[in-house]
């Protein structure tokens, strides 16, 4: 099979395996004083508004009462189909509800899904890649074949196999979504694990008379995990992607529950009336996927790279 | 190029293909406690008497013990049989050969897009010397890949079908209906396509036989357009199979916004109504395609990169 996952993840190129490096690692060599600070964002205007946006995003999902005080399940049919105006700044839908309170509200569904399902993949796929990349021999060879197998299934269809045998919901919904991700995490895993193996502190402490265990918990994992982070920034917004299309097609949060997915989903039969219905909770997540990625480039080393 | 080569991957991908079917097989027979309730729908509030769930127990072999089950099924699509659908007791093997062709049709089209797109904006963006320019082109697709494709798709609707009355909204109809879908399918393979592509493309610029190229006296349009491409699109060859796949996985979504009838909406049907019979050739249909088309591509690879060949030979 070629390998897709040195293509898509940053973090698994070969290239990367020969340079330290410092990706969120404790202990690493970034000082910089507010100014050095300062000077690195003003010059990257789009990851300002990347976290930005994300400190708008992730109050939304834990307390969306800081963000609107209106009730995102109060209809009013006075208001129906209105556009958006300074009463209802994204407009209401076909029962009067108002369209930003249910975007608001709609985040907690949306983030707390992607969140179970980047958990998920991430614990699942690092074990398994942990275990291919130390143990070697046959156990690797029996893991990789199995998560070489996982990739030749489009991801999309593996949730939905796995929606299919485990029944709708959310929280099944973002289970799915975790499990379809595994493999790639599995993979970027190995190679970072075979890349620290080598290195000499690791033979150092073999050398030392330390147990396996111990090398695996103490140096192995805490240097394996930089790219492990920037993978896990980068599946959180393949993730949204991945639950809203779910809910989207009608495997997820049922009506009336508010969910980016499906707000879209309950706008498709206003497309010629109501165009904010649609676009208004499209935009969010786009802009929360972007966001994400944006972030994701940031951990995979532009602030070593800086010049 | 070596018997050997060839007879590997083939080996190779179909140990894969049966693989998939047991994936498949575990995930959908084995992980629900009694798959019996998920196939007749128990969720659904339908009555169903004990002595119906015995019926279908039986008609589907889910009395057999597990093993038996997995060998009867892996034997039935050794021969091409998926079984018959819950819902319609139609055969999983024809409903898929009926629902085929409407797929085909704006899959091929948002391939033929997405490879057209893609590879111009990776060739443009590379090629351009305005640096402000360059940037806005490379920052296009992040962009694509982050724009979720139902909601694309129903912004195509709005603007091209509802306010422009370019193109039908719904339908199987004639070549217009092709269109919108086709474009929707093609954005994240030609976000990815391009992404790659302008990747590999700057790589290959500063290689040293472009160094030489430039010494000997070619012109800037002969050495990006000649001698850089050729080797830049290579790699771009070896995602094929997951481009492909993703067109697959994408109709569900794009099939189901533009009410069309193919393999998608077929996968969206059988999901709701959880037909396992059907959701499970589905799979191993698709990756049947995925590994044809790693297939294809190995086969062919050597004979545009004789490198590969030789390698391989070495190796084995």
């Amino acid at each position: 099979m070629t390998d897709l996952t040195s293509v898509f993840h940053p973090g698994a190129e070969p290239g990367a395996a020969d340079e330290p490096h410092t990706t969120a690692v404790a202990g690493a060599p970034v000082r910089g004083g507010a100014r050095e600070v300062l000077t690195f964002l003003a010059r990257r205007p789009g990851l300002v508004a990347a976290v930005g946006w994300v400190a708008l995003v992730l109050p939304a999902a834990f307390a969306p009462g800081l963000l609107t005080s209106a009730d995102p399940l109060a209809a009013s049919p006075a208001d129906k189909l209105a556009a958006p105006s300074a009463l209802h700044p994204l407009g209401t839908d076909e029962l009067g509800r108002d369209l930003y309170a249910r975007v608001v509200h709609g985040a907690g569904l949306s983030l707390k899904a992607t969140v179970i399902a980047v958990l998920v993949g991430l614990l699942a796929g690092s074990v398994l890649g942990l275990l291919a990349g130390f143990l070697r021999g046959w156990a690797d060879d029996v893991i990789m074949r199995v998560v070489d197998v996982l990739l030749a299934i489009p991801g999309l269809l593996l949730s939905l196999a796995l929606v299919t045998a485990l029944g709708f919901g959310t929280v099944n919904v973002a289970v799915a979504v975790g499990v379809a991700s595994v493999a790639s995490c599995a993979r970027v895993m190995r190679s970072e694990v075979l890349r620290v193996r080598h290195s000499l502190y690791v033979e150092a402490a073999h050398a030392g008379g330390a147990r396996w265990t111990r090398v695996l918990v103490r140096h192995v994992l805490p240097n394996s995990s930089g790219p492990v982070l920037v993978l896990a920034a980068l599946e959180f917004g393949t993730s949204i992607l991945s639950v809203s299309a779910l809910s989207f097609l009608g495997y997820g949060a049922q009506p009336p529950t508010p969910e980016w997915g499906s707000l879209i989903a309950s706008g498709r039969d206003y497309l010629a009336v109501a165009w904010w219905m649609t676009t208004m909770p499209g935009l969010t997540i786009a802009a929360t996927v972007l966001a994400a990625n944006r972030i994701s480039r940031m951990l995979d080393g532009e602030w070593r790279h800086r010049g | 190029m070596p018997a050997r080569y060839v007879a590997r991957r083939v080996v190779q991908a179909l140990f894969v293909l049966w693989a998939a079917f047991t994936v498949s097989f575990v995930i959908l027979y084995m992980l629900p406690g009694d798959p019996v309730s998920v196939l007749a729908g128990s969720d659904s509030g339908r009555d169903i008497t004990p002595e119906q769930l015995d019926a279908l127990r039986h008609e589907y072999g889910l009395d057999r013990p597990v093993i038996i089950q997995y060998l009867t099924r892996l034997a039935d699509v050794v021969h091409g049989e998926f079984g018959r659908s819950v819902q319609s007791h139609q055969p999983v093997q024809t409903m898929i050969a009926d629902a085929l062709p409407a797929t085909a049709q704006i899959a091929g089209l948002g391939l033929l897009l997405a490879v057209l797109f893609g590879t111009g904006l990776a060739l443009a963006a590379t090629y351009v010397s305005w640096g402000w320019l360059r940037q806005a082109l490379l920052s296009l697709p992040p962009l694509g890949v982050a724009i979720p494709s139902f909601w694309f798709g129903l912004l195509l609707l709005q603007v091209f079908s509802f306010r422009l009355g370019l193109f039908p909204a719904v339908g199987n109809e004639g070549l217009a209906g092709v269109v919108l879908p086709a474009v929707t399918l093609a954005l994240p393979s030609a976000a990815t396509i391009a992404q790659l592509l302008a990747k590999s493309m700057s790589t290959t610029l500063r290689e040293p036989y472009i160094e030489t190229a430039r010494a000997k006296g070619a012109g800037r349009p002969r050495i990006h357009f000649r001698h850089a491409v050729r080797n830049a699109a290579l790699p771009a060859l070896t995602v094929a199979g997951l481009v492909v796949g993703n067109l697959l996985a994408g109709s569900v979504v794009t099939e189901t916004v533009f009410s069309r009838t193919g393999l998608g909406r077929l996968t969206a049907l059988a999901v709701g109504t959880q037909d396992i019979p059907v959701v499970q050739g589905l799979v191993v249909f698709a990756a049947l395609v995925f590994v044809l088309i790693n297939l294809a591509v190995d086969l062919v690879y050597p004979l545009l990169d004789p490198r590969i060949a030789r390698r391989s030979a070495a190796v084995s």
